[in-house]
């Protein structure tokens, strides 16, 4: 008899879950893949033209910009972070390496992260309670590095309801609870 | 305490691991600056009250090396720079 596999979430299920507490909504996201992008050094000419031909976004600091298929935010000088759909661009390693070749260091990241994205009622007073970054005077598209509880994660803000949060993806289910318990306590 | 990182803006100490003295950064060359010079980069630190230059690791945001000017008496921070800057300054390669 054949096995056949099946990958799990980071939660440890099947299907993506859905959490919500009160307006709150917490929705893990297995739809997008994640590799992370560094320029080699003299290569800024055709690192720019490769990321302009594949029509991928190279943000500024602290910023998240969204392109027709890939997007991207920045992670430290010269270093981004990619992503695209799951669906079609699951080994997007392959994708993005024919085109940058040997201007850039590209590494894989998908499975390293697990992605909740946080959504519903405006957030500042969920996030004033998690992390160091004041969400309420932040610029939609803003996107850093920072820590939730000792879990060092990557945030996104959309808009004032809703943030992409990247964590480390063995922690997964540490950083939920993190979450939950602080909606908990909000609403 | 907050350090005004040069890129980020204003970030708390939280974020960052300190290193020590910047002075880490001038490894001299083990083959030819003799045992004298390898032992002191190793082992002697200076001890200033006033202005220190240390090195600081933004592990929790960008993961950037910096230079930090720091009154040990009042913490004040009087200046923060990246330490390739520091590095490429001296003549560094990266």
């Amino acid at each position: 008899m054949a096995n056949t596999w099946k990958s799990l979430t980071a939660l440890g299920h099947e299907e993506a879950q859905v959490v919500a507490i009160g307006p709150y909504q917490i929705t893990e996201r297995c739809d997008v893949v994640l590799a992370s992008l560094a320029l080699r050094r003299g290569q800024d000419a055709a690192f720019a033209a490769a990321a302009h031909k594949l029509g991928l976004p190279l943000p500024s600091a602290s910023t998240h910009a969204a392109g027709p298929v890939f997007s991207a935010f920045w992670a430290t000088p010269e270093m981004w972070f990619v992503e695209a759909d799951f669906a079609s661009h699951e080994d997007i390693v392959a994708h993005l390496k024919p085109a940058f070749g040997e201007a850039a260091s590209i590494t894989e990241q998908t499975d390293a992260w697990v992605r909740f994205d946080v959504t519903g009622a405006p957030l500042a007073a969920l996030f004033e309670r998690l992390t160091n970054l004041d969400l309420s005077s932040l610029p939609d598209g803003f996107a850093s590095r920072t820590v939730i509880e000792h879990l060092g994660v990557y945030l996104i803000r959309r808009s004032a309801s809703a943030v992409v949060l990247y964590g480390p993806r063995s922690s997964a289910q540490g950083l939920l609870h993190a979450l939950e318990v602080t909606a908990k306590s909000v609403i | 305490m907050i350090i005004n990182h040069p890129i980020l803006g204003p970030r708390d100490a939280q974020e960052f691991v300190y290193l020590g003295d910047a002075n880490l950064i001038n490894r001299p060359d083990g083959m030819t600056a003799g045992i004298e010079a390898f032992h002191d980069y190793l082992y002697n630190r200076d001890n200033p009250a006033g202005a220190h230059r240390e090195l600081w690791y933004h592990e929790q945001g960008d993961r950037s090396w910096l230079v930090v000017t720091r009154n040990t008496l009042t913490h004040e921070i009087l200046k923060v720079e990246l330490a390739r800057d520091v590095a490429k300054a001296q003549g560094r390669s990266k």
